[in-house]
């Protein structure tokens, strides 16, 4: 919500190319253009980002101005007359270009960015037909600044959009330009290296091919590649990535077309992380351990082996323990407490905790409208990060408070173990050392508090148990409109909290008819049947552990049974970030021998006899929208590529006491778990010779 | 260090101390000659009294643009909750022009007494003496003289008893021309990269820090404390209508007596070089003037000779008053050679911001290089006055038009000499690239 301001916006009317339209006074000229339909093109102006009138592309006629105006830089006003298409106009566009493609090397057949590049686009609607540059051009050779950001001077047009996308976008400020004239370019803040994010935003905001990724560049043409829009499988933020596919291999990831929850932002995960996918240590065949040794046997082998086992142990009477995995949609996990409750007959689940969901949800019984989206926290007049250096472990989050902070002056306090990057910015940044002391510092931001207009509450595991209550109850002591994020780690530990993978909770935070065993006490407990999907808790001393991984992960390794799962890259289905948005996995590719978790247990439901409906993602999906409360998203919404809330259960949730169960896993902006470590573009970052964030680390 | 012997057609308003024997810019000296005793004049006037005296004296920008100084000053948001700061635009980088440094050597505290009236005007606590990072030793005397002024009591808190507060710095350039113009100047102060800021908002309501700045011309602020002491209407009485006072004026160039003076606005173009500066340099015809620093569309001899020195005068003929910086050429003078000597320092100071001033004084260095080694063709002498003419409005600070205007005059009143040192000479104008073909 933005603060409501008392005075009236006062309205103007203008003429543009003859169109009569009115805007609110202090618009920018080019934004009444772009919303008229009268194209004024730009390479400098970026909406959301400081002016810089650099480019001069957007000149246009205004009446009684003896010059033309950038129109990125001029507000509206009453009366004005103004021409974007007369010959003046179209004659400066074409000089600019003339003068821009001046040094520029041409080099597009060999460039990354041909084919999507906005000077070719400009150029070709705007540019002359033939060059009358016939000196020699200024070179410099290319620089490479990281293992993943390379740098081509003689490309770059100088928009400073990399510059400032880093500085007011990202916070980290790694760039600046130097030298001046023809021979300015842009440089490192450190020199010769970037002590950044690695987030490659600068690369994307690129409007040619100056800034490459060092996992793309050279490896293809655009148009050779199909785009598939999809959600990053890393952090539990749910970013749109969009997935460039040739020949069954992801080239690429990017933020591509803007229109994810994300809008402009993607960190380095969602964008160099994916190749995990093809790790050659990815498993691609089921294993048995035969004689003490894994050996690799066919699918039909290893599906009728689980299914006898599971078979045998629950006729004879023997224990189940299931873990399901916090990258694993929606319908997987469902599907899984389903097969463990009705065909295991078994309480015992679990899966990775990383934030304490339950008990926020049972702390705000009653209170409607009290979970914060990724929305609110780009419109909240005022928000609260308790115990997580945000911009490392929830990147996009922390993107939106800094929008907030930098479009409408959101204040922002942060009350946090260490320094946090928010500290440079925020109203207030008080350090804790114990939990205790925790609420402590609460105490003294209360009067400040007070004085806002409303407030999000962000908090990390550093706040559990019994403390959510106690924070809730300190949010309702401030006597504002309090909203609250628990944060969680990974890109469905929400989904698999929604979705009942909890020994106390079934779906949509409904008391389980039975309660079973947490995830450690069932590696204690020697299990007849460990079945652990998509985790890593550890070898426990369970008789007969049957992993589905994508990797020979410790706990793989220690198996009897190891099933080759698809990633998140390669499967149908839902997840939810940590804001409770639903969106849906879009299939990029396939590794062959894999089969998507979904399938793996509908085949192992079927050798068993089991009936537990049909096991495609979209007959899930369906039973979840029917059967788990605020599930019911509407499916257009999802189907497009959009974000649908999902709206948890208003009321008291049974809560099984456990609260040091709940840990995050303190990732930071180059970890993410199993996927991170078979990452090599993530690992290449860590290991790169300059130090990144020293100081904060 | 003076340039030059003073002239008996001078009128000498700033620079009426300098010329006394033993004078030497010291605190004492300037109090002995009447120094300081504008500012408490000034303290007694009201600060609309003072700007009104200030407009009466039609006194204009001294730095180029020749905006009335009164009208800037009136801009100034006084009532502003923000500090106000002074500035003083010392960057003196135009080529042709030096007189700011004349009045900081000779007479620093005369501009000390301008930035504190200006000061007492808008209610500032704290200004800045922005000196090119080329007039290294000028930073030395300007310290030294606001040491001095301190020690005097002239600056500091609670001012002679007056409980006006101001403390002034000097500040060194780093070697930019782009930093003299005003918003690049705020942006290098503030330790920032010195390119220019989008306008609106001006400097008087958001200059320095965001805050109301004052920010002028060495020169502009010289000439205030001579306002106070004559009265606006006395001052600009020894100019012109629309026009008042002295202005220095550098003749540089072909001059037999060069040098920098003060004269009278609109003293006649032809009395200055001939009486003032000498003449032209043995003898010879005057083939070029610039009228106040290189960025001035250049005029051609017959065209300078009936002209008066002053804005509308120097408008009218197609050209500016500048900064006062004269560049006189002889008739020895290669025109092509000096479009590229201005080019190359165009090309050289661009900061880079804009795509229009980058590209474009690049790309004219580089052609007119090729024009002046002779192996240029007719269509380049064509392509130079077209780019000059693409740049010309179209940049994000006035630097490009500063490298686009003398350089479109140039061509367009010279174009014969660029002709001539064509590979080979062109006959038959050429229009198309068929018609170069067909020419064999």
């Amino acid at each position: 919500m933005m603060t409501a301001t008392p005075t009236e916006v006062t309205t103007v009317t203008l003429s543009i190319n003859g169109q009569s339209v009115t805007a609110p006074a202090g618009t920018l000229l080019i934004e009444v253009c772009k919303k008229l339909g009268a194209e004024v093109p730009a390479f400098c102006y970026y909406e959301g980002f400081s002016l810089q009138a650099a480019c001069r592309m957007c000149l246009v006629e205004i009446e009684k101005f003896p010059k033309l105006q950038a129109s990125c830089t001029i507000p509206v006003s009453e009366g004005m007359v103004v021409r974007t298409e007369s010959p003046a106009v179209v004659a400066a566009r074409k000089d600019m270009l003339e003068f821009l493609l001046s040094n520029h090397p041409l080099d597009c057949p060999v460039c990354d960015k041909g084919g999507e590049c906005e000077l070719q686009d400009m150029t070709f609607r705007y540019g002359a037909g033939e060059s009358r540059f016939t000196e020699i051009k200024v070179h410099t050779p290319e620089k490479q600044w990281s293992p993943v950001v390379f740098y081509d001077a003689p490309r770059c047009i100088l928009c400073y959009r990399c510059v400032r996308v880093c500085d007011e976008g990202l916070g980290v400020g790694a760039l600046g330009i130097q030298y001046r004239g023809v021979g300015a370019e842009i440089i490192p803040n450190m020199g010769d290296h970037l002590n950044c994010d690695e987030c490659g935003a600068c690369i994307d905001i690129c409007p040619v091919g100056a800034l490459t990724s060092g996992a793309y560049r050279y490896k293809t043409r655009p148009w050779e590649m199909n785009h598939v829009g999809t959600v990053c499988t890393h952090c539990s933020n749910g970013c749109k990535t969009t997935l460039g596919v040739r020949t069954d291999e992801i080239i690429r990831g990017n933020n591509r077309d803007h229109s994810g929850i994300n809008g402009e932002f993607l960190c380095g995960k969602g964008r160099y992380a994916f190749d995990f996918n093809k790790h050659e240590d990815r498993l691609t065949s089921p294993l048995i351990r035969k004689d003490g040794q894994l050996v690799e046997v066919s699918w039909s082998e290893a599906l009728k082996a689980v299914a006898t086992k599971f078979s045998e142990t629950q006729a004879a009477g023997g224990s189940f323990g299931v873990i399901g995995g916090v990258h694993s949609t929606n319908e997987e996990n469902y599907f899984l407490q389903k097969f463990a409750r009705q065909g295991l007959k078994t309480a015992n689940i679990d899966h990775q905790r990383t934030g304490d969901v339950p008990a926020l949800l049972d702390a705000l019984s009653g209170k409607s409208d009290v979970l914060a989206t990724t929305d609110d926290l780009y419109n909240t007049a005022a928000a609260l990060v308790i115990g997580s250096d945000l911009a490392q472990q929830h990147p996009f989050l922390a993107y939106q408070l800094r929008a907030n902070g930098r479009h409408h002056n959101a204040r922002v306090y942060t009350v946090t173990p260490g320094k946090v990057r928010e500290a440079d910015y925020a109203a207030a940044s008080l350090i804790y050392g114990s939990t205790a002391e925790l609420f402590a510092k609460l105490d003294e931001l209360r009067d400040r508090l007070k004085a806002e207009p409303e407030l999000v509450i962000l908090f990390s595991d550093a706040v559990k148990g019994a403390d959510v209550a106690k924070l809730v109850a300190y949010g309702d002591s401030l006597g504002i409109k309090v909203k609250y994020v628990a944060l969680v780690d990974y890109s469905n530990s929400r989904g698999a909290l929604d979705m009942g993978l909890l020994p106390t909770l079934g779906p949509g935070y409904h008391a389980a008819p039975v309660s079973g065993l947490a995830a450690p006490d069932m590696l204690a407990a020697g299990l007849d049947v460990l079945w652990v999907m998509g985790a890593d808790p550890g070898k426990g001393n369970a008789k007969f552990t049957v992993v589905q991984d994508m990797f020979l992960t410790p706990t793989a390794a220690a198996a009897d049974i190891v099933l080759p799962s698809a990633s998140a890259y390669e499967k149908s289905g839902t997840v939810t970030n940590v804001c409770g948005q639903v969106q849906k996995l879009k299939p990029a590719v396939r590794t062959m021998g894999t089969k998507p978790d979904l399938e793996i247990m509908g085949l192992i439901a079927r050798e068993m006899g089991l009936n537990l409906g049909i096991w495609t993602h979209d007959h899930v999906l369906t039973e979840i929208r029917s059967s788990v409360a605020g599930y019911n998203v509407p499916l257009p919404v999802i189907q497009t590529g959009g974000a649908a809330q999902a709206q948890p259960v208003n009321g008291r949730v049974p809560l099984d006491g456990r609260p040091e169960l709940v840990q995050s896993a303190q990732d930071t902006l180059f970890t993410s778990g199993t996927l991170g470590r078979y990452s090599k573009a993530l690992t290449s970052v860590i290991e790169y010779p300059g130090k990144l964030y020293s100081d904060n680390q | 260090m003076l340039f030059n012997e003073p002239h008996p057609l001078e009128t000498r308003v700033l620079t009426k101390r300098m010329h006394e024997p033993g004078y030497n810019g010291t605190v004492e000296a300037y109090e002995r000659y009447g120094g300081y005793k504008q500012f408490l004049k000034a303290v007694e006037m009201t600060p609309d009294d003072i700007i009104g005296e200030v407009k009466t004296s039609n006194l204009r920008g001294r730095g180029g643009a020749g905006f009335p100084t009164g009208m800037k000053w009136g801009f100034v948001p006084r009532q502003s909750p923000k500090p106000k700061y002074i500035v003083v635009n010392g960057d003196e980088s135009e080529p042709g022009t030096c007189k700011d440094r004349v009045l900081i050597e000779n007479d620093p505290h005369l501009l000390i007494e301008g930035c504190l009236i200006a000061a007492r005007v808008v209610g500032a606590e704290r200004g800045y003496v922005y000196i090119r990072g080329e007039y290294r030793y000028l930073i030395d005397i300007m310290e030294r003289a606001i040491d001095e002024a301190y020690r005097a009591g002239w600056l500091g808190k609670n001012i002679k008893g007056t409980g006006i507060n101001f403390d002034l710095r000097a500040h060194s350039g780093a070697g930019a021309y782009e930093c003299g113009e005003e918003s690049a100047l705020l942006e290098s102060l503030e330790g920032k990269r010195g390119n220019p800021r989008i306008r609106p908002p001006f400097p008087a309501v958001a200059g320095l820090y965001a805050s109301p700045t004052v920010l002028n011309n060495v020169e502009t602020f010289a000439a205030v404390p001579s306002i106070l002491e004559m009265g606006g209407k006395a001052w600009a009485d020894l100019g012109i209508e629309k026009a008042g006072g002295t202005k220095l004026t550098c003749l540089t160039g072909h001059f037999n007596k060069p040098g920098v003076y003060e004269l009278t606005l609109g003293f006649p173009v032809e009395k200055m070089i001939n009486e003032v500066g000498g003449g032209v340099r043995g003898g010879r015809k005057m083939k070029a003037f610039i009228p106040g620093g290189s960025s001035c569309p250049v005029l051609t001899g017959d065209e300078a000779w009936p002209l008066n020195m002053d804005y509308d005068s120097m408008a009218k003929a197609g050209s500016m008053l500048g900064s006062g910086g004269v560049i006189l050429m002889d008739e020895t003078t290669d025109m092509v050679k000096a479009a590229l000597r201005i080019m190359h320092f165009y090309a050289h100071e661009s900061c880079g911001w804009c795509i229009p001033c980058r590209e474009g004084t690049a790309w004219l260095k580089k052609l007119l290089t090729r024009l002046d080694a002779g192996s240029g063709s007719a269509r380049d002498i064509d392509l130079v006055g077209d780019l000059a003419k693409n740049m010309l409005g179209r940049t994000f600070c006035p630097l490009g038009d500063a490298a686009a205007l003398p350089t479109m005059s140039i061509v367009k009143k010279f174009r014969h000499e660029f002709e001539a040192k064509l590979s080979r000479p062109v006959s038959v104008p050429v229009t198309s690239p068929d018609q170069l073909v067909s020419l064999g």
